[in-house]
């Protein structure tokens, strides 16, 4: 990838006038028709009457479905969010060291390495947590060994606790911070420490101030792509939680498909992709597009 | 996984772009003795815990369960092997998660190729703001793109069902498919095409020799992972399946009364395979670039 920043202008870029166009329009189109005009549909949905038995939701730019949605819950949200950072903090934590093993002990196994991170991604996602609820179950050797810890007791449980439902997330999605960290270290120089060294600098204050820095858009890509589908979640929940772990997604998926209560479920939807969007932004203000489509 | 797509990596694509060896010479064994002691015993432990799942998965295949639930050990046997179709209602749901990816997948490597062609090749009017327009469905919440699908559907009385479901897995892939064959193409040398034309070569023969083989490893890496991204989704698909049932949907609904070894059978299967055309295509690559 290093080898790829030459100018544009000596890739024989073209200067399209009508082409980009026409070869845009059918994945734009089906974006617009199928992203953007249900995401407006939605916030139309957020700003209606709520709708009862015999009456469809009327558009009346109803504020209110916000204000229920903050009030009723605003438990649910901000545990949502806990439970998201947790997950990422802990998806760094234990990301960043095995990507950073992999590039500098990995040697010629490397990409065999990597590829190992990405395997158990290819069972499904809910078969993944539901072996997760029955390694974890309180009859299993998971449990009794938990239990023989010095801290914990025989009341102690791995499963159904909040602990079980953030284990979950990040397990989960911790691929998606493996990988942009590795492919941000792996760009870097390590020849960079090794002058940090002759410079009287020690081990760990060459990784603070060269590697560390280097490897940081790595770290906030690899955080987003973390946190935006924990923040959304409800699988884990229900399959590794109890009933004080409900998470936002939880209720806006209860809302839609078994409440039918579409306003405050399109509003509290558009809270959580709100506060998302407005941390992607940010992000690639700063930090550019290219990092988030690795 | 939009990446959203949740669950799925989006990411594995990165895995051929690897440039061979070029780290060896640059990075050789940093740190020494017992740090790197430490950081290879915490790595084992971390790829034990990647895999116990997948480990606990293939082992059930293999056990003989005597309740409706797969979930504690009661022996060995071979008989969910043998007979790795005999939930019918299972093996439906899976054929319907096929079918459902092979169609959202083709028609995405479409769209999402030429999105990713006309934004690699052309400079024009708009081109930022279409980046970030593409990167916006995999930055959203699953469940809010799962919402909204399912708020335009209902308001338009069309029944959801496989079409919708469809409708809504080419929506996601298209994206993932466009930023990653863009991902691939960025560094392509365009002037190669003028070459091709000016030894004679006509439009379609330069785009059938030239431009296709430079940018189908990216075709390929991208049409495995959304198609893992289809056959796993479950949030988007919940929202837009209405009767329609796939099979993370019919593991769910299953699940209040029975998990049989069929789903830990064919759950291994979709890994084993998956694992194959990944060091398939991996390899593949790997020799492209030796040549």
């Amino acid at each position: 990838m290093a080898a790829r920043t030459s100018s544009d202008e000596d890739k024989g870029l073209r200067k399209g006038k009508w082409a980009p166009y026409g070869l845009l329009s059918p994945g734009i189109i089906w974006l617009l028709l199928f992203f953007l005009v249900p995401i407006v549909i939605l916030v139309r949905a957020s700003l209606s009457s709520k709708a009862s038995r015999f009456v469809d939701p009327e558009f009346t730019w109803d504020f209110s479905n916000f204000s229920t949605a903050f009030s009723a819950y605003g438990t649910e949200f901000v545990r949502s969010f806990v439970y998201a950072g947790i997950a990422t903090a802990l998806a760094i934590m234990i990301g960043y060291p095995l990507a950073y093993w992999i590039v500098t002990q990995g040697g010629r196994w490397r990409n065999l390495l990597i590829g190992l991170v990405v395997v158990p991604f290819f069972t499904s996602y809910l078969i993944r947590t539901i072996a997760w609820s029955a390694i974890l179950q309180d009859s299993g050797p998971a449990n009794s060994f938990a239990q023989w810890l010095p801290f914990t007791g025989p009341d102690f449980k791995l499963m159904n606790e909040g602990f079980t439902v953030v284990g979950g997330l990040t397990y989960n999605f911790i691929s998606f911070m493996i990988l942009p960290i590795y492919v941000s270290l792996e760009k870097i120089d390590f020849r960079l420490t090794e002058a940090a060294a002759d410079l009287y600098s020690t081990p760990w204050q060459a990784f603070r101030k060269v590697v560390l820095p280097l490897s940081m858009p790595g770290v906030f890509a690899g955080s987003l792509l973390v946190f935006i589908p924990a923040a959304g979640d409800y699988l884990n929940a229900r399959y590794l939680g109890n009933p004080n772990t409900t998470m936002i997604g939880t209720v806006v998926q209860n809302k839609f498909l078994v409440q039918f209560d579409y306003p405050v479920a399109a509003a509290l939807s558009l809270v959580l992709m709100a506060i998302i969007t407005a941390l992607v932004l940010l992000y690639s203000k700063f930090l550019g597009t290219e990092g988030l489509a690795v | 996984m939009t990446m959203s797509a949740g669950a799925a990596p989006p990411i594995a694509a990165e895995i051929e772009t690897l440039p061979d060896g070029r780290g060896s010479t640059k990075s050789e064994r940093v740190g020494s003795g017992w740090g790197r002691r430490i950081m290879t015993g915490l790595a084992v432990l971390i790829y034990l815990w990647l895999f116990a799942p997948l480990l606990w998965i293939i082992l059930f295949t293999f056990n003989d369960s005597k309740s409706r639930f797969n979930i504690s050990w009661d022996g060995f046997t071979l008989k969910n092997w043998a007979d790795p179709f005999k939930d019918s209602a299972l093996t439906d749901a899976f054929l319907r998660s096929l079918q459902v990816a092979v169609i959202s997948v083709t028609a995405a490597l479409i769209m999402g190729s030429l999105v990713a062609i006309a934004l690699a090749r052309y400079r024009f009017t708009g081109s930022k703001v279409t980046e970030i327009f593409l990167v916006l469905p995999l930055t959203t919440p699953e469940i809010v793109l799962g919402a909204s699908l399912y708020q335009l559907f209902l308001g338009r009385d069309i029944t959801l069902g496989f079409s919708t479901v469809v409708i809504a897995h080419v929506m996601f892939c298209v994206s993932f498919v466009a930023l990653t064959v863009k991902a691939r193409v960025r560094g392509f040398d365009w002037t190669l095409e003028d070459a091709a034309m000016d030894l004679g070569a006509p439009p379609w023969r330069t785009f059938r020799k030239v431009t296709f083989p430079l940018i189908l490893p990216g075709i390929v890496a991208a049409a495995l992972l959304s198609f893992a991204l289809s056959l796993d989704d479950y949030i988007i698909t919940d929202f837009t399946k209405g009767e329609f049932v796939t099979f993370p949907i019919r593991v769910n609904n299953a699940f209040r009364v029975a998990f049989p070894a069929q789903v830990n059978v064919l759950a291994t299967m979709v890994l084993v395979v998956s694992v194959v055309l990944l060091v398939l295509t991996s390899v593949r690559s790997e020799k492209g670039v030796t040549k």
